[in-house]
């Protein structure tokens, strides 16, 4: 059984601060990580190659040389090879061009029975390219998936999708592709082994020379569908009123301030 | 592609059972003002079977016409075949813009189906308005930046996005608006790529339908620990508060991810907002920033919290809610 996870480098953002006048981001010392989404995708990856025979692990992900190091990080986790789609055309690419040069990517690949990827990322959060992929290839889709399991014949899978109020449980003929959520399992740390055994596998690197097959006007900035024409700050400071005191003060000032709310 | 030929604006009905959502009569609040400014007709479409809601509703909620598909392979959603029958409707009526709802169904759909038009997707837009040239204006948050972006889909139709729920709000219904309901069908014919719904669960989900919530008492890491949660529990008992938290304490496991407010979690609009122990990470000030006031409780004066506040208490919430609670339960 072959698997392919699809990653992106993410901003570490869990201990972002602020600049305070502005409310921007201080990104003096934001480092790059794997999406948190796709380390559960990982996870599941490698916990599919504990159970059953034969299964192989491919990673991959779009983006500039710099994340050689993420793929590098993934390989710890016990995966079998990693790619690196990497091409200054591709620079720019909105989810459509993205899932699309992924597409072509994961076709010169080869075969696969299932792809796995994290079901947003946390720095765009659109959740957009893992269904964009699977339309790409033609292949079943199951988004926000928190349980995978393997009908005997290896050839299916029953899931179990996250709706707003409960789940549900979807059986999906292989090849497809599934995104999951942080409900799937908890990561491991990587093993000293799998750690070390990562270092001797090299990332193989493929641009468009290599991708032949990508029509050049469906990439990049101007192969995008959707354009950013403009960013802006978005924060306008409140003014905030500050109350002080005691805390008996303060319960009464702010006791006044829901009642004039009709809280109470 | 000659973009002249797409026209008008098509609202995504979501429904269950008999009863169309909130969210959709959102959505038909914001596209009736863009149809407006465009002068074009704005329309919903709803897939299904045997479909039971009162279609007169999305009438009276600013929709000119409704698009109906049914098919008994559209009973419950499935990725493909609704796939198939939205692609079937645009390429066949050409609308200029379609936009879904940002829920689990339309999260799932909108990507699939805006990559068989060919045509780009915008998620969860928090601003929308009509440029000089006609294109849609899409604007929203950039979540690493803390920044508005805005996005034009400038060659490609339908310009296609999704929504969150309580971004926009209806219009007020008028009971007297009526229009046209075009009836398509459509052949289905079940294919391997279909995916098979075994069971649907839905789960009792306590307290937490937080998006509704019109008071919400919002706890963070500030808490210290799980067992003090009881006091933010007490306390949104005696003022009929939901509760929300931030994504730490959800990580942490103290409470479930239904009360998430923010980045990964929801988006509410209450109208009070009591953030306690929440320092106001970036993930967070985004689901909660839209709020109509907002009282913030923290210790540390330099809590981003604080710039999105309307009432801000530098304080200690151990000591504070505490004599809260006695005197709202005295009162």
């Amino acid at each position: 059984m072959k698997i392919i996870v699809c990653i992106k480098q993410v901003p570490e953002t869990n201990n972002i601060d602020f600049n305070p006048s502005d409310l921007t981001i201080n990104r003096s010392h934001v480092n790059g990580i794997i999406n948190p989404f796709d380390l559960n995708a990982i996870e599941e990856a490698v916990r599919i190659k504990e159970k059953f025979d034969d299964v192989t692990i491919s990673v991959i992900s779009m983006g500039p040389p710099s994340f050689e190091k993420t793929l590098k990080e993934a390989l710890t986790y016990g995966l079998d090879s990693a790619y690196l789609i990497s091409d200054k055309l591709f620079a720019g690419s909105d989810t459509f061009s993205t899932a699309y040069i992924l597409a072509e990517s994961i076709k010169a690949i080869g075969d696969f029975d299932l792809i796995l990827c994290g079901k947003h990322a946390i720095d765009g959060e659109t959740g957009q390219v893992g269904s964009e992929i699977a339309e790409n290839l033609k292949i079943p889709q199951a988004t926000n998936v928190k349980k995978i399991e393997f009908h005997e014949n290896k050839k299916i899978i029953k899931v179990e999708s996250d709706t707003e109020n409960g789940y549900r449980v979807l059986e999906v003929k292989l090849p497809a592709l599934i995104t999951v959520n942080k409900e799937i399992n908890v990561p491991r740390i990587p093993s000293f082994k799998d750690a070390r055994k990562a270092l001797k596998i090299p990332i193989i690197k493929w641009d468009l020379g290599k991708l032949k097959n990508i029509d050049k006007t469906k990439i990049g900035l101007t192969g995008s569908p959707t354009k950013v024409v403009n960013i802006e700050k978005f924060q306008k400071k409140k003014d905030t009123k500050f109350i002080s005191g005691t805390p008996n003060e303060i319960v009464n000032e702010l006791y006044q301030i829901l009642k004039d709310k009709h809280v109470v | 592609m000659n973009l002249e030929d797409y026209k008008g604006i098509w609202i995504f009905v979501e429904y269950t059972e008999d009863k169309i959502s909130e969210l959709t009569f959102e959505l038909l609040g914001i596209g009736r003002r863009l149809a407006d400014k465009l002068k074009v007709e704005l329309s919903s479409v709803i897939l299904g079977h045997n479909i039971k809601c009162d279609l007169n509703l999305l009438f009276h909620y600013g929709s000119d016409k409704i698009y109906k598909l049914d098919n008994k392979h559209l009973e419950v959603y499935r990725t493909i075949p609704f796939t198939d029958a939205l692609e079937y409707l645009v390429n066949k009526y050409r609308p200029e813009v379609l936009i879904l709802p940002a829920t689990s169904i339309g999260k799932d759909l909108a990507p699939r189906l805006a990559c068989r038009l060919e045509t780009g997707l915008s998620a969860d837009c928090t601003e929308l308005d009509i440029g000089p040239d006609g294109n849609l204006i899409q604007k929203k948050p950039s979540y690493s930046e803390n920044d508005y972006i805005t996005i034009l889909t400038p060659n490609h139709r339908p310009q296609m996005i999704t929504i969150r729920s309580k971004i926009f709000t209806p219009q007020t219904p008028d009971p007297n608006r009526t229009g046209k309901i075009i009836e398509e069908h459509l052949e289905l014919n079940e294919s391997e790529n279909w995916t098979k719904i075994l069971e649907i669960i839905e789960e009792d989900q306590e307290d937490a339908n937080i998006q509704e919530a019109e008071i919400i008492v919002s706890v963070g890491r500030g808490i210290k620990k799980p067992e003090n949660l009881g006091l933010i529990k007490k306390l949104s008992s005696c003022i009929n508060a939901s509760i929300g938290a931030s994504r730490s304490i959800v990580d942490l496991g103290w409470i479930s991810h239904y009360h998430q407010v923010g980045l990964t979690g929801k988006t509410v609009k209450p109208k009070i907002y009591i953030a306690c122990g929440i320092s106001g990470a970036v993930h967070h000030i985004i689901g909660m920033k839209s709020s109509d006031f907002i009282i913030a409780i923290n210790k540390d004066p330099e809590a981003p919290i604080f710039q999105v506040a309307d009432i801000g208490i530098i304080g200690d919430l151990f000591e504070i809610i505490p004599i809260l609670i006695d005197k709202l339960t005295i009162k």
